[in-house]
């Protein structure tokens, strides 16, 4: 009844071939992205914007590079975090040692930087599959692991091996408050969606999917797969890196390579595999799952007012947390995403049941 | 088939919960209550390590509340699991912000790193007792960090200073070779500048065995120790890694005796498992050891007596859990101090208990009174000194339970002070910040 | 050259130990085609259920005998390890039969996230020991040949010893029992199993518990080694380029994958470490592993992948 295509008639093919074709469709987000720049900012708590959108926002784009490689490509790669602390340390190091350099521009090389590696990493795939792929990626994780503590270069020689930025501003626009730095995530984040959503609807897009259903037949009818691999490769870890830039510079401010190690590579595959595969708005809602999940159930017991001791409520976030992924995997393992969209076509029937 | 029910119940949790965390700007403390924020890591790798001192300091807060409070003012307290890791620190870190919290003992290097950006900014000093930066102690550049009762550069010194007794004389050194097994993350690595300006300077060859994150993994790093036989092995471990080299020195035959521990690397969960085969392994003491004496009397009575006790009762006296007193003590007399100039008996804001940790003068007399007589040194902060004191002791394991084995050592501030003054002037220059100014001391 | 050999022993040793761990991976695989990212979090379980056990039964008896201790230790923890499979083959496993490999994947890496948790509540979060015995102190070969002799420690010996006979237990019950030929023929074709009547449910709880047998002798072991605590579960991360040199799909993979690993990491730590700063061991593990994928992409004796257009 409300969610009808009845009466929306598209005369040019640009506007059937548009990411929102139906009207409701683009007031929802329209309205939805006036919430987000507008009222958000004015209105949510300090710990909301810095705890909780920030690292969502970051994880997202991370979450929608790392679904562009295994979602939409069926590379499964385990070693994200390696690539997010490339571009991390990479932008890093163009903003520390080029005096003057803007912002955006060591953003984006950091995730050039990710890029080269990330292709380089992703040679190997043209041989192996799988499981075996996923292993192998392990090797890019534990190397930069390794790098970043031991090669003092990258880290401009300190003597601790902790890095920190500090001081970010675009064009005299100084990004200091909480919700400062949530625009400037949520804006970089929204460019690079709706990059990542036409990359995918393109051919290229339409290549990593024939790869990833059946890659000898792909082959056979002429999709290159070096070119579609590679680039699946190239794209995914230039989204994880500019997002692994952003976690260092604008979350957390100082790190060390820690922060990106072995665990954030399961989280964001986690994301990835509960948001739903092959899916961009997937990457957002496996985000908001994997990160707004433990801290509510860590703050659980403090609202109903049951005082837990620490390390219980941990060991029990930890027990809910694996019971709910396995959880959400068996009742629909294609994930939220899915979930949504056959919300919608419900919708779209609503009020009549079929 | 999509099951609907369960789907929906879980979205409606999840939904209430996102909705209760929007709008709970968390329950502020009480006005007449003074909020510390406790994080501490009691799951993990690190747990083992991160309980004790979680009892320890959790008891004292205690404590004091039996005893009256600071001055009248009671103390609430709300714990946060941090794991170890640095975002979670964070998290913590933002969510205890908003309750009125007027310190922060991150105990995590990693933590303590990333906390040093935004604690500044939200006027809230940090206590890194023992741990932190090393060029934190200057209070010129860092007006918010306390790393109080030592730093690892201090550490370092007193470990080579107590070698050079045992060889007899500093000067002996010269031509041996020392090899430091350390953990390879920021924490590990504090100590190889001052040992890198050591050994130029008195001539003994340092060896560097960084051991992989959280250290399980030993067996090739003790061969190489083997291959070299270096006189003396310095181990700056935490968590597993302690335990897991003293068994590999087993296993290979290094002895114990030549081994010396940081005071992170020094305490019952670390040789407890070990038992006879970390018979002789010494390690630093940051001012106490183990053992009990008059505060611990006081806990056992006034807070574990009456079934408050954090942990067990055996595990008060024990290092770490001395260590968990001691820095929530440093915490308590920072607001104590605080309210002697800004008024007794009121809570105290992050920037007034700054100024009390920055004009902390704990005598003798003082410590006695509170209990700590035989456990610390005296220490006195000022403006460009935020550590207080420079002294540590040796303390070695029988076996059985620690024993002191060594002297005060004072650390060399001849050798500390400028090496200090330079990385707090590096950091201040990455920072494009300008060292404070007399009168920014006196406030 | 003594000290070569030394490195080069205790890199055997230590593959064997990785073995230990890597036959549960393998056994898993095989018999129900799900990379069970597990294994780690099965190790820690099994080890700290044996740990505490063995320091509970004296206090429930009242008794000092350490052997019984260990024993009723042993037989306990092995029926949680079963409770453990037979609750994941219920909850989890039946549920996403048919899925894609990923999902199941995931499912066993949220299995780890709640068998840590489940673990640390029920046993605790200490360093707990387990003593069963295994000689702690090194002994020295070829004293006359090499000086200082060449250093082999009795308890990676001890270890490697039972790691053998640990897989020609696992051999002999493969070939010449009636199960363990019904586990092979669930890991051939689980349709055509079914389709003579072998219960693939009752399979896939033997084969999880088999796994968990191999889970609890690698905790002992482990455990006895470096003591109980929660970065045990890290040592899985250790035994996976063991699992993808050798073959997804192959015992004797296992092993020789380990001895490999084992060899390969000690002593590019040892000789190529100094000059590269040292702590490169874990990475060059994987390194070698992906490099003899480039050459067999599925392992040393895995079963080669054909795919089917």
């Amino acid at each position: 009844m409300l969610y009808r295509e009845n009466g929306q008639f598209k005369t040019t093919y640009r506007a059937d071939q548009q990411i929102f074709p139906i009207r409701q469709d683009r007031i929802v987000i329209v309205a939805f992205l006036a919430l987000a720049f507008v009222v958000i900012p004015g209105m949510a708590s300090e710990y909301m914007l810095r705890a909780i959108l920030v690292p969502f926002l970051i994880l997202s784009l991370a979450a929608i590079g790392l679904n562009i490689l295994v979602g939409y490509c069926g590379q499964i790669s385990l070693g994200t975090g390696a690539f997010m602390a490339i571009g991390a340390y990479a932008a890093y190091n163009f903003n520390v040692r080029i005096e003057g350099m803007p912002l955006l521009l060591s953003l984006v090389l950091g995730g050039t930087c990710s890029t080269a590696v990330g292709v380089l990493f992703g040679i190997p795939s043209l041989r192996i599959k799988g499981l075996y792929l996923a292993v192998a990626t392990l090797a890019a994780q534990f190397f930069t692991d390794w790098a970043f503590l031991r090669i003092k270069w990258f880290t401009n020689d300190s003597s601790s091996g902790s890095v920190n930025v500090s001081g970010l501003q675009i064009l005299g626009w100084h990004i200091d408050t909480p919700a400062d730095k949530y625009l400037f995530c949520l804006g970089l984040v929204c460019v690079c969606a709706l990059m990542a959503k036409n990359l995918v609807r393109g051919h290229i897009g339409r290549e990593w999917m024939a790869m990833r259903d059946m890659d000898v037949a792909a082959s056979v009818i002429g999709i290159r797969p070096v070119y579609a691999k590679l680039s699946a490769f190239a794209v995914s870890s230039f989204f994880v890196g500019i997002a692994g830039a952003l976690w260092g510079f604008v979350h957390l401010g100082s790190w060390e390579p820690a922060a990106f190690s072995i665990d954030r590579s399961f989280q964001l595959l986690f994301m990835v595999i509960i948001g739903g595969l092959g899916s961009i708005c997937g990457a957002f809602f496996g985000a908001a799952f994997i990160i707004v999940l433990p801290i509510v159930l860590d703050n659980l017991p403090y609202w109903f007012g049951i005082p837990v001791d620490t390390a219980l409520a941990s060991h029990l976030t930890n027990m809910v947390f694996g019971a709910l992924i396995v959880f959400f995997l068996v009742v629909e393992p294609h994930g939220l995403a899915r979930l949504w969209s056959t919300a919608k076509e419900k919708l779209r029937l609503w009020p009549f049941p079929h | 088939m999509l099951k609907f029910k369960p789907l929906a119940s879980a979205a409606l949790l999840v939904a209430s919960g996102l909705a209760a965390l929007a709008t709970a700007p968390a329950a502020f403390a009480q006005a007449k209550e003074q909020f510390f924020p406790v994080l501490v890591y009691r799951t993990g790798a690190y747990a083992p390590n991160g309980v004790p001192f979680a009892n320890g300091y959790v008891d004292y807060l205690k404590l004091v509340n039996a005893k009256g409070g600071i001055n009248g003012v009671k103390i609430s307290f709300e714990e946060c699991e941090t794991g170890y890791a640095t975002d979670k620190g964070v998290e913590c870190y933002e969510r205890l912000k908003g309750k009125g919290a007027t310190v922060f003992q991150p105990l995590s290097t990693g933590i303590t790193f990333a906390l040093t950006e935004k604690a500044p900014a939200d006027k809230i000093p940090l206590i890194t007792a023992g741990y932190g930066r090393s060029e934190s102690a200057d209070g010129g550049v860092f007006k918010w960090n306390f790393p109080l009762a030592g730093t690892y550069w201090v550490a370092a010194d007193v470990l080579v200073q107590n070698i050079g007794q045992k060889e007899g004389g500093l000067d002996k050194l010269k031509g041996k070779k020392i090899a430091l097994v350390y953990h390879d993350s920021p924490y590990g690595k504090e100590p190889i500048p001052l040992l890198t300006e050591r050994s130029k300077q008195l001539g003994f060859e340092l060896q560097l065995l960084p051991v992989t994150a959280p250290g399980v993994e030993q067996k090739s790093t003790w061969l190489q120790v083997r291959q070299n036989h270096p006189d003396y092995v310095l181990l700056w471990g935490w968590g597993v890694m302690n335990s897991t080299a003293l068994k590999e020195a087993q296993a290979t035959g290094y002895p114990r005796e030549k081994m010396y521990g940081v005071w992170w690397s020094g305490a019952e969960p670390d040789v407890k498992d070990v038992g006879e085969g970390a018979k002789g392994y010494n390690a630093l003491a940051m001012q106490h050891g183990a053992g009990r004496s008059k505060v611990h009397t006081e806990v056992l009575k006034l807070v574990h007596e009456k079934g408050q006790g954090t942990g067990p009762a055996e595990e008060v006296g024990t290092v770490l859990y001395t260590r968990g007193l001691m820095s929530a003590m440093l915490g308590v007399e920072g607001v104590k101090r605080a309210q002697e100039r800004f008024g007794k008996g009121k809570v105290m804001t992050g920037e007034q208990v700054r100024w009390g940790l920055e004009n902390l003068a704990l005598d003798q007399a003082k410590l006695d009174a509170l209990g700590f007589a035989g456990v610390m040194r005296p220490i006195s902060t000022s403006c460009a000194d935020h550590m207080g004191a420079n002294w540590a002791r040796v303390h070695t394991w029988s076996g059985k339970s620690w024993q002191f084995s060594s002297d005060w050592i004072e650390a060399d501030a001849q050798i500390l002070r400028p090496m200090v003054k330079a990385a707090a002037d590096k950091y201040a220059a990455e920072k494009k910040l300008t060292r404070r100014t007399p009168e920014d001391c006196q406030s | 050259m003594g000290f070569f050999l030394e490195t080069f022993f205790g890199g055997l040793m230590a593959g064997m130990l990785y073995s230990l761990i890597a036959l549960g991976f393998v056994l898993i695989f095989k018999a129900s085609g799900v990379f069970n990212f597990a294994q780690g979090a099965m190790v820690l379980f099994a080890a700290l259920a044996m740990a505490r056990f063995s320091e509970w039964v004296p206090q429930w008896l009242h008794t000092d005998s350490k052997l019984l201790a260990n024993g009723i230790a042993f037989v306990l923890a092995m029926a949680c390890m079963v409770a453990v499979a037979w609750l994941i083959e219920r909850l989890c496993l039946s549920k996403l039969v048919n899925q894609e490999p990923i999902a199941l994947l995931m499912a066993t890496l949220g299995i780890t996230y709640f068998l840590d948790g489940f673990g640390q509540m029920l046993f605790g979060s200490d360093i707990y020991k387990i003593d069963v015995g295994l000689p702690k102190d090194p002994m020295f070969l070829f004293e006359q040949t090499f000086q200082g002799g060449v250093l082999i420690s009795q308890e990676d010996l001890a270890a490697a010893v039972i790691a053998a006979a640990l897989v020609a237990v696992l051999a002999l019950f493969f070939q010449k029992t009636a199960t363990g030929r019904a586990l092979r023929a669930v890991a051939d074709d689980h349709q055509a199993a079914q389709s003579i009547g072998i219960p693939l449910s009752r399979i896939w709880v033997i084969v999880w518990s088999v796994a968990g047998f191999a889970a609890l002798v690698a905790g002992i072991i482990w455990g006895s080694k470096l003591g109980v605590q929660f970065s045990l579960s890290q040592v899985a991360l250790k035994a996976l380029p063991v699992v993808i040199l050798g073959g997804l799909t192959s015992v004797p993979g296992a092993i020789i994958g380990g001895l490999i690993i084992g060899v390969g990491e000690k002593l590019s730590e040892v000789y190529l470490g100094p000059s590269m700063g040292g702590g490169i061991e874990i990475w060059f593990a994987y390194v070698m592993a992906l490099l003899f994928l480039l050459f067999r992409p599925q392992g040393l004796f895995g079963e080669k992948i054909i795919d089917r257009v």
